[in-house]
């Protein structure tokens, strides 16, 4: 460690490491993990979101699950809350949370077609 | 890198550690390697998050979810219902004392979204053994700004103006000590931490140590470079096992690292640091004394002028300061002095650890801005007193401070104001009492600690105390006699005035300040040979109450002299001159028959 640069660095690589235990993110994102959710493959939708999240870098959004809602049919569900504002996703598969990130955590723009009501 | 979706930090602060927190920690690993869980969740040791009666912690970021006294098979539980599928273990949460509401999240709980942590910013939050979480929050960032942005007079300007004062009990302003040592003359020059925290019931600097050791190394090479030093020594007490195993750990990283050693940052800087385990005497913590024990000499107080930063280790200009003072440099650093000056009240700056135990709902590590109400302290962050009794006295500062009572509730907590108030800062010991507390065997209690660590240089302190404790265990005996009270001040006074250090400078506050505010219950004591709190052994009695007892013989049974006597279903009697006072008989009873007063 010969400079000031070199530790800010290796600050930007190891950031990651103690992020998810800071403040409250600005993002939640809740995947359905409730025995219906995770037979229909929840698990992987999931580990998609931190992924995709970690990989884009996006700041103050946190990945967490819940347990069943009720909506069997259509899991895996995902919901997403920005301030008051909810939207719930069904049959997020992987490609759809990438997308879900990019889109809407990213973009700021609702994916319409994916989202349901109960 | 490996990214992982939650994180499962364990407290394994010493407390913990005792509440059995490795098991638990080794039920969660196993059952998320079970579930095949381990790539997505990791669990982290931590160190102490502070609420040390509810262990072993456990918390699940990101969400911050708080599960107190967790076994080994609740962890499992936690893993298969919360970190599996979702659903938060209800069963778990903690249960706050005032309103008996469950509490889900650890911002939440009034314990924590009151405090205002700078010292303890990562006790608790990081992995003490990683480097790397560390530097992930800003470590030895400020080492790094100070050895390439700012001139060591810019670094002593920054302490002066921040307010920063010695977190140790004296309360000296930090930045001038730091100039006198700078100003000093000398060939060599030291920088030592004094962790040899011996007040009974203060632990802030062993949690610092053991739970974010490198904010420790940092402080002491930013002092080091402020005052022109080249070595630096922690002094930390022998009982102290994992601080000092979680120290040397983090000084060989540093070291490997390049944060300690020759040219720190590419700068001309050099800095080393060693650890120096000291064998367990209170009076260490005095600083003449403890420079005394790092030479290797008996650990005795030397007569100041000269103070340390003159002449201190092997006679060179040293600077030496607290665990807790030197946790609050590097957040001055970074943020400013003016941010930091902001805080507390006017004289007394930034934040106070403070050790909370006693008759208290969450015993602990609380740290609260400087200023804030003993009311605000006991009856907001703590929660208040337990099993429905009343608040009776707090005492600060350990067996060197004295006691606050009910008319003090309202009084800010800082430094001068507590002198004022005729007790003192101290390391921040806070020892709630509640009205079953007698408060003359409070005084008797610290005065044997004192009296027992005195290390006997100096006539007044050896002597005095003992004659004082003499006094003193004579009237919680019953044998106490006219006089004793007027006793009992003049060699308070005469201790205090002549006494060579702080030790006995200090130690006849508890009883001095006792007297103040319940000198009635000394009069009691040997006036009318009654302790009015049903403390002291020798002046109870006990009795069997005709109207509530049913015959039920258990007390007779129960009683180790057979000094009960009575037949079935008639009232029982106990026999005075054979009774022992253990209380077996009372704690038995299951009608409340038996009393003592």
């Amino acid at each position: 460690m010969k400079s000031i640069e070199e530790l800010r660095r290796l600050r930007e690589e190891v950031r990651q490491m103690t992020k998810l235990r800071e403040g409250s993110p600005e993002i939640k994102i809740i995947v359905g993990m409730g025995t219906c959710g995770i037979a229909a493959g929840a698990r992987e939708t999931l580990n998609t979101f931190v992924q995709e999240v970690a990989e884009q870098s996006i700041e103050g959004v946190s990945v967490t699950q819940s347990g069943c809602v009720g909506l069997c049919d259509r899991e895996p569900i995902v919901e997403v809350q920005h301030g008051a504002e909810r939207t719930i996703y069904a049959r997020v598969t992987p490609e759809r949370a990438r997308r879900i990130v990019t889109e809407h955590i990213k973009g700021g723009r609702t994916i319409a077609e994916w989202i349901t009501r109960n | 890198m490996s990214v992982y979706r939650s994180h499962v930090l364990v407290c394994a602060g010493a407390g913990c550690v005792s509440s059995g927190c490795v098991l638990t920690e080794n039920a969660l690993v196993d059952e998320i390697t079970t579930l095949g869980l381990d790539k997505e969740i990791k669990v982290i040791e931590t160190g102490c998050i502070g609420t040390c009666d509810l262990g072993p912690v456990v918390l699940v970021y990101p969400d911050g979810v708080f599960y107190s006294k967790v076994a080994p098979e609740d962890a499992r539980e936690i893993v298969r219902e919360h970190l599996y599928k979702g659903r938060v273990v209800q069963r778990l949460l903690y249960k706050d004392p005032l309103s008996s509401q469950l509490v889900q999240t650890y911002g939440e709980m009034e314990f924590f979204n009151r405090q205002l942590r700078i010292a303890l910013r990562n006790t608790g939050v990081i992995n003490p053994e990683i480097l790397e979480e560390y530097i992930a929050r800003d470590g030895y960032e400020a080492l790094a700004r100070v050895l390439t942005e700012m001139s060591p007079q810019d670094v002593i300007n920054a302490i002066k103006a921040s307010g920063l004062r010695g977190r140790g009990g004296g309360g000296f302003s930090t930045g001038l000590k730091w100039q006198f040592t700078h100003d000093a003359p000398g060939a060599q020059k030291y920088v030592v931490c004094n962790a040899d925290e011996g007040d009974p019931g203060a632990f802030m600097d062993r949690s610092i140590l053991e739970g974010d050791p490198h904010s420790i190394i940092e402080a002491m090479a930013i002092a080091a470079y402020a005052v022109g030093a080249e070595q630096g020594y922690v002094y930390v007490r022998a009982e102290y096992p994992l601080a000092v195993r979680r120290l040397q750990q983090a000084i060989e990283q540093a070291k490997s690292y390049g944060f300690l050693g020759q040219g720190i940052f590419g700068s001309e800087f050099s800095f080393d640091l060693s650890i120096r385990v000291g064998a367990g005497a209170f009076v260490c913590g005095e600083e003449t004394a403890l420079l005394a024990s790092i030479e290797g000499r008996r650990g005795e107080p030397k007569p100041r002028p000269p103070f340390p930063a003159v002449k201190g280790l092997w006679g060179m200009p040293t600077l030496i300061n607290n665990v807790e003072t030197y946790a609050n440099i590097c957040p001055i650093i970074l943020h400013g002095a003016e941010w930091y000056s902001r805080i507390g009240t006017e004289k007394s700056k930034g934040t106070k650890v403070f050790a909370v135990a006693g008759n208290i709902n969450n015993t602990g590590l609380v740290e609260v801005p400087m200023g804030v109400t003993l009311r605000q302290l006991v009856f907001g962050v703590c929660g208040g007193i337990p099993n429905g009794r009343t608040f009776k006295a707090a005492q600060t500062g350990g067996p060197s401070g004295g006691c606050l009572t009910e008319k003090h509730l309202d009084q800010s907590m800082d430094y001068d104001n507590l002198v004022a108030l005729g007790s003192m800062m101290g390391s921040g010991g806070l020892i709630v009492m509640d009205d079953s507390t007698c408060m003359v065997d409070i005084a008797r209690f610290f005065l044997d600690f004192t009296q027992d660590e005195s290390c006997g240089k100096c006539t007044p302190c050896r002597i005095g105390t003992k004659r004082m404790l003499e006094i003193l265990e004579r009237i919680t005996g019953g044998e106490g006699r006219d006089g004793d009270i007027e006793a009992l001040e003049r060699l308070a006074r005469n201790i205090k005035q002549t006494s060579l250090c702080g030790l006995g400078q200090s130690a006849p506050n508890p009883v001095l300040s006792t007297l103040e505010h319940f000198r009635d219950e000394y009069q009691a004591h040997i006036r009318d040979k009654r302790c009015p709190a049903g403390v002291c052994q020798s002046l109870v009695s006990f009795r069997i109450l005709a109207d509530k007892c049913r015959g039920c013989g258990l007390c007779a049974r129960v009683c180790p002299t057979a000094a009960i006597s009575g037949k079935p279903r008639e009232t029982y009697v106990i026999a005075r001159n054979d009774c022992v006072k253990c209380g077996a008989c009372m704690d038995k009873c299951p009608f409340g028959a038996v009393i003592r007063a």
